[in-house]
């Protein structure tokens, strides 16, 4: 492939995924608002639009609209630069996850990846470090929340601040430690070669079971610990501690208003889709799913797309619900379940896999 | 020609992220700035074809071990330090000194290149993480284990440190 098709290919489908991603994004406040009002036997929004669908455009030119305050007394630079980092970093680890195989469009055959490339024999190239680039960057998203709390001088944002990065360096190894089971199954680090290695069914005795070969069966300890662990790491309920509104106002964006708030609050949603998309990538076969033969050409080049939107759907209704249900845990129970319980187990869990595949190589 | 052009630009941001580190009064923006020479160091060595090298010093150095800098920073509310007029001797004989210890090894490095051996940008041939695995698990395995106890002696070291009560 030649750079120029390669950079424009490139740009329509960055082009592409951000915006199908920041739609997505607004669309799940949407979802969320809904379903919660539904748990809590309410109607959630119904003004705007049918079925208040149009709330989420209305949230955005409300957030664009609202004058931006800077207090006095903040670190300007760092208190400017926070909300741009959060979001930036979770926007980059989009660029590693593989939606799809590849598509063919105008006779240009193309990976359904922005960091995926199709080589000259027509093997499709990812990069080989993947899952490290997403855990790289999700640990470079810390610096967003602390810097936002340290730069707000306010004792409110910098104790939720403070929460967060605590909980965060906490659970960033239990979350990593949960994926080195699906390293020692798959033999990669590259995401497109995971789940390929999830394709078929399982053979128990060379029997065929007609259980999907996903990786979920073998690891469903590693699965629990890596879903509490992204939980953990997206500060999302029952984790929330650091924007507990009960005792710290907001959290870290305090401060923050407008567009600056906005930024955090889709910075959050992105890394919530990013959790989604690794869960289903790495525990659930990514794009794999029965085949459909009845569709036409154009819908079965479209089902492997639509089998892993929908798992990583799966995965944001599940978050949405777990908020719809569980309270909020006390600051040293987090704590105490990060170190007691999770990293002790994900360890378990690593010397268990490893003795498994080594018996049976 | 696009490796040149890269390296020369992260070279250049990593040392400019040096100097600032001194140059800046508040920790914090020292702490950001020694982020910012992690950050462009691991581009380097992507560019070197050192991929999981890259990706570890991104994860464990800006991602882990600053977090902690700017965590503790944040903790104790350390304020912008105080600039003083500096002291003679290190005027006279650091300055110097410097200059000396930097030429020495300049010149070593240079004089030594053939021994040495060198590395075409982007064609290290050891970068990838399997090969990584098997210089560590199979070549350097004793090194590589007792290094880990070290490590670990360090862990205790410091958690026995930390919990003594005065």
């Amino acid at each position: 492939m030649d750079i120029k098709t390669f950079i424009i290919a490139a740009v329509i489908k960055i082009a592409l995924v951000v915006f199908i991603m920041l739609t997505g994004v607004a669309y799940t406040t949407w979802l969320e608002r809904k379903l919660i009002g539904r748990i809590q036997n309410r109607w959630g929004p119904t003004r705007v639009g049918p079925f208040g669908l149009l709330q989420p455009l209305a949230d955005g030119v409300k957030f664009i609209l609202k004058e931006d305050l800077l207090p006095d007394y903040v670190h300007k630079g760092l208190f400017i630069l926070a909300p741009m980092l959060a979001l930036v970093m979770s926007l980059i680890s989009i660029a590693v996850i593989p939606f799809g195989e590849t598509i063919t469009v105008a006779g240009h055959t193309t990976a359904l990846q922005i960091s995926g490339m199709i080589q000259a024999g027509g093997h499709i190239s990812d990069i080989n470090i993947g899952l490290l680039i997403i855990l790289g960057v999700t640990s470079i998203g810390v610096y967003g929340v602390a810097l936002a709390g340290w730069s707000s001088n306010s004792k409110y944002s910098l104790l939720g601040s403070l929460r967060a990065s605590a909980q965060m360096i906490s659970y960033e190894l239990s979350l990593g430690l949960s994926l080195v089971g699906i390293l020692l199954l798959s033999g990669s680090l590259s995401l497109r070669e995971i789940v390929f290695s999830q394709s078929g069914h399982w053979f128990v005795a060379g029997h065929d079971t007609h259980v999907p070969h996903w990786f979920i069966f073998p690891q469903i300890v590693g699965f629990f610990i890596y879903l509490m662990a992204a939980y953990a790491e997206t500060n999302r309920i029952p984790f929330d501690m650091p924007e507990a509104e009960t005792e710290l106002v907001a959290g870290y964006h305090t401060e923050y208003s407008s567009m600056k708030f906005a930024m955090f609050f889709m910075a959050e949603y992105v890394n919530m889709f990013t959790v989604a998309c690794l869960a289903s990538l790495l525990f659930f076969g990514g794009w794999h799913g029965p085949h459909l033969a009845f569709l036409p050409p154009i819908g079965q080049a479209l089902l492997p797309v639509v089998y892993f939107a929908a798992k990583v759907f799966f995965f944001i209704f599940l978050y949405i619900w777990i908020r719809g249900t569980l309270p909020r845990f006390r600051y040293d129970q987090l704590m105490a379940f990060g170190w007691k319980f999770l990293l002790p187990l994900a360890i378990a869990n690593i010397i268990v896999t490893s003795l498994i595949v080594a018996w049976g190589a | 020609m696009v490796h040149q052009v890269l390296f020369i630009v992260f070279a250049l941001i990593c040392v400019a992220g040096a100097v600032n580190l001194l140059v800046q009064r508040h920790p914090i923006n020292s702490a950001l700035s020694l982020v910012v020479v992690m950050a462009s160091l691991s581009l380097i060595y992507l560019l070197l074809g050192a991929e999981f090298v890259a990706a570890i010093q991104v994860i464990v150095y800006a991602g882990a071990i600053m977090v902690l800098f700017v965590f503790v920073i944040m903790l104790l509310n350390a304020g912008a330090e105080e600039r003083t007029r500096g002291s003679r001797v290190a005027l006279f004989v650091g300055v110097p000194g410097m200059i000396v210890l930097a030429g020495t090894v300049g010149w070593l490095l240079v004089s030594g290149s053939g021994k040495l051996g060198g590395v075409e940008i982007g064609k290290l041939s050891f970068g990838e993480t399997h090969q990584i695995a098997r210089l560590l698990f199979r070549d350097f395995l004793l090194p590589f284990e007792i290094t880990s106890v070290l490590i670990l002696i360090a862990i205790m070291g410091a958690v026995v440190l930390g919990r003594r009560e005065s």
